[in-house]
């Protein structure tokens, strides 16, 4: 009984470390799809975050500047992306493949230059990742009587001892969800997205709302970054994004584009993962060992089949992918 | 999708070349500045190393059969994107429906072991458009039954797709008692002839190089492309859906059934980059041999035009960074292969996203001239 319980939470812990990137990276994706410009390029914004708060972090020994520097490398390229499709109508999705391919192919590449270490950063040393938050009172909750055996390792193993990031994150839902629906800026965001002719009749500037959308998935795909290489991980490697940030955008899509439904659907594949990593090597009954290589394609498959079955037409923004034109 | 800059034909004085010639021009030199910038910051002479990668690719007869081989890969992708462009789908499979072919091409030549090449080459051009489009075939159906978004489903069936190979390759096509994943090498009768043995029979010698008659087919699929898109009814439903799927339904065409036809020749033709590079160089199944060429031909599409023509020189463009980015390690410590990702992420970025940078400039150049010169005749 204890050890199932003790199980169940190391999976959902597993679960919510695993979602946390994946959560920052869709949400991200929120502000700018709900603005009606689509980015693909998510997954290039991370790696661009997670190498360069890595790259900083390693160099100054201080994670906090390594996560302004991952934010501010999301923002930059949020920016950049921003350029080509609002300022100049460019086409959304080619941007956004751009930029995956650009950063793909820059983050080893300065790491090489920089660090000599084969497209890598250094290992961070521990006071240069960002750390977790150590809550009070693991034991003694442990020690009270009736309630402790079960709510003891449900403080300690999902609470203690989180990133601060996924405190953040968590803060980060909650403000998102408020500032869609209930403040001026997202009344205004969700126009833009569905409607920019009509928010342009009424005096605001569509390429303003769309770049401030572009400056919060920039912040946070950053964040999601400076996640994975100095809170997560400790420090930079090739490729650490693994397509997470298409499994994000895959969430917002399966989300419908609202913070409830693609919080969900983050924790979904997150809990796909970390079952993934349990499952390997493990002999099911009736079935056998299943080769690693299909479990670990199990968030993909399970993408597609939602993608087709359980959302049915998803429906996006009216006005997402489409440069706005003016006196048309 | 809407594709941007394509047949939108401005009215007033500015000439054709100045859209197909001159911008994408401005727009490539601009990436390379930028490059230039990069090669700056990691402390090399830009202006060296870009030498460098240009006389590496195009300097020498071998290096410009390395060149043409990188350029057969980037034609059959650049081809497989432009055909679901011209149906206004995004196809960013190319990726996984290659590697695919190449397992197709590859199962042929495992199996066919004593027959005569050009028997195994045609069974595996077969093989690889099947598997490359069977690959391409569920995005596809996805897409036009259930609306599922083909950008994602794509990018999904890539990944779905690296994993099968590997689980392939490690457990069950391996070749017994080896240590890499990889299937046992062809018999050497069986091989696609490369480019200086084909010229040979004819007593023309070149200098070895990957490059093999794959190349030849790479430029008759331009070719049928050109006559299936431009001269048959099949094509010409194709680009109806593609330009507007309404005005499609009410002519009696139908989109779901032309998505699909799409997505598949589109897989099929990615499909043989297995055909260039199992059949005509590994001579086995490799993991990874695919290495982006799925996404590049995206680029290739794009500053192609989606016209056969633009892809070739497209595709010629790449395949230069390709090889000449790849020599750039011998030469220089700090460089890596991954210089090249960058130059062509820029390339794409400034040819494809903003392929509208510097346009008002220009054609506010061109045209005032154009008007000067009527106000005159008018005066």
């Amino acid at each position: 009984m204890e050890d199932a319980l003790l199980l169940a939470l190391q999976l959902l812990s597993a679960t919510i470390r695993v979602a946390t990137p994946l959560v920052l990276a869709a949400f991200a994706g929120m502000y700018c799809e709900r603005s009606g410009v689509v980015d693909i390029g998510l997954e290039g914004k991370m790696l661009a975050g997670a190498f360069f708060s890595a790259a900083v972090a390693s160099t100054t020994l201080n994670p906090w500047l390594g996560l302004l520097a991952g934010i501010a490398a999301g923002v930059a390229l949020a920016l950049v992306h921003g350029f080509a499709c609002i300022t100049h109508n460019g086409n959304q999705v080619v941007s956004g493949m751009a930029i995956n391919i650009l950063v793909a192919g820059l983050a080893p590449t300065l790491a090489y230059a920089w660090f000599q270490q084969g497209g890598q950063t250094p290992l961070l040393p521990n006071q240069a990742r960002i750390p977790a938050v150590e809550l009070p009172g693991v034991d003694a909750l442990a020690g009270v009587p009736v309630l402790g055996p079960v709510l003891g390792p449900v403080y300690r193993e999902l609470l203690n001892g989180n990133n601060v990031l996924i405190w953040v994150t968590l803060v980060l839902v909650i403000a998102t969800q408020w500032v869609l629906y209930r403040s001026r800026f997202g009344l205004r965001l969700r126009a833009v997205g569905e409607n920019p002719a009509a928010v342009d009749t009424a005096g605001l500037s569509v390429a303003k709302l769309r770049y401030q959308a572009l400056l919060v998935t920039g912040a946070l795909t950053g964040m999601a970054g400076s996640y994975l290489s100095t809170g997560h991980g400790a420090g930079f490697v090739r490729d650490m994004t693994a397509g997470k940030g298409y499994l994000a955008l895959a969430a917002l899509i399966f989300g419908k584009w609202r913070p409830g439904p693609t919080l969900f659907a983050c924790l979904l594949f997150a809990f796909t993962d970390a079952v993934q990593v349990r499952l390997q090597g493990v002999e099911l009954p009736g079935i056998g060992v299943i080769p690693v290589q299909f479990i670990q394609m199990l968030p993909y498959v399970l993408t597609v089949l939602l993608l087709a079955g359980f959302v049915g037409k998803a429906i996006a923004p009216k006005a997402s992918g489409i440069p706005y034109v003016k006196e048309r | 999708m809407l594709l941007s800059g394509s047949g939108k034909g401005q009215p007033g004085a500015v000439p054709g070349w100045v859209g197909y010639a001159l911008l994408p021009v401005l727009n490539l030199v601009a990436a390379f500045v930028l490059s230039g910038l990069v090669i700056l910051v990691i402390g090399e002479n830009p202006v060296d190393v870009l030498s460098l990668l240009l006389s590496e690719a195009l300097g020498y007869p071998e290096a410009i059969g390395y060149t043409l081989y990188y350029t057969t890969d980037y034609i059959f992708t650049g081809l497989a994107v432009a055909i679901a462009f011209h149906c206004g789908l995004f196809n960013i499979g190319g990726e996984g429906q290659a590697y695919l072919g190449g397992l197709g091409a590859g199962l042929v030549a495992l199996a066919l072991t004593g027959w005569p090449w050009p028997v195994v080459a045609l069974l595996a051009v077969l093989a690889s458009a099947l598997f490359g489009a069977a690959w391409a075939f569920i995005p596809a159906w996805l897409q036009a039954k259930r609306g599922s978004h083909i950008v994602i489903t794509t990018i999904m069936f890539n990944f779905i797709a690296a994993s099968i190979m590997t689980w392939l390759l490690v457990d069950v096509l391996i070749r017994p008692g080896s240590q890499s994943p990889e299937t046992r090498e062809f018999d050497p009768g069986v091989w696609l002839p490369s480019m200086d043995r084909a010229l040979g029979w004819f007593g023309i010698t070149i200098p070895a190089s990957p490059l093999n008659l794959s190349f030849l087919w790479a430029l008759a699929c331009c070719l049928l492309f050109h006559i299936f898109l431009r001269r048959t009814r099949w094509g010409y439903e194709l680009r109806t859906v593609g330009r507007n799927e309404r005005a499609a339904v009410y002519a009696g065409i139908s989109p779901a059934r032309n998505i699909v036809i799409a997505m598949l020749i589109s897989g099929a033709l990615a499909g043989f980059v297995g055909v260039n590079e199992i059949l005509g160089v590994q001579h086995r199944v490799i993991l990874n041999f695919t290495g982006g060429v799925g996404f590049v031909g995206i680029a290739v599409a794009l500053m192609g035009r989606n016209h056969p023509v633009g892809i070739i020189l497209a595709a010629l463009l790449f395949g230069v960074l390709a090889q000449g980015g790849g020599q750039l390690s011998f030469e220089y410590p700090t460089i890596n292969r991954e210089l090249v990702m960058v130059i062509q992420g820029l390339v794409i970025l400034f040819a494809g996203a903003m392929e509208n940078l510097f346009k008002p400039q220009v054609e506010t150049l061109f045209r005032r001239r154009g008007t000067a010169a009527a106000d005159t005749g008018r005066g």
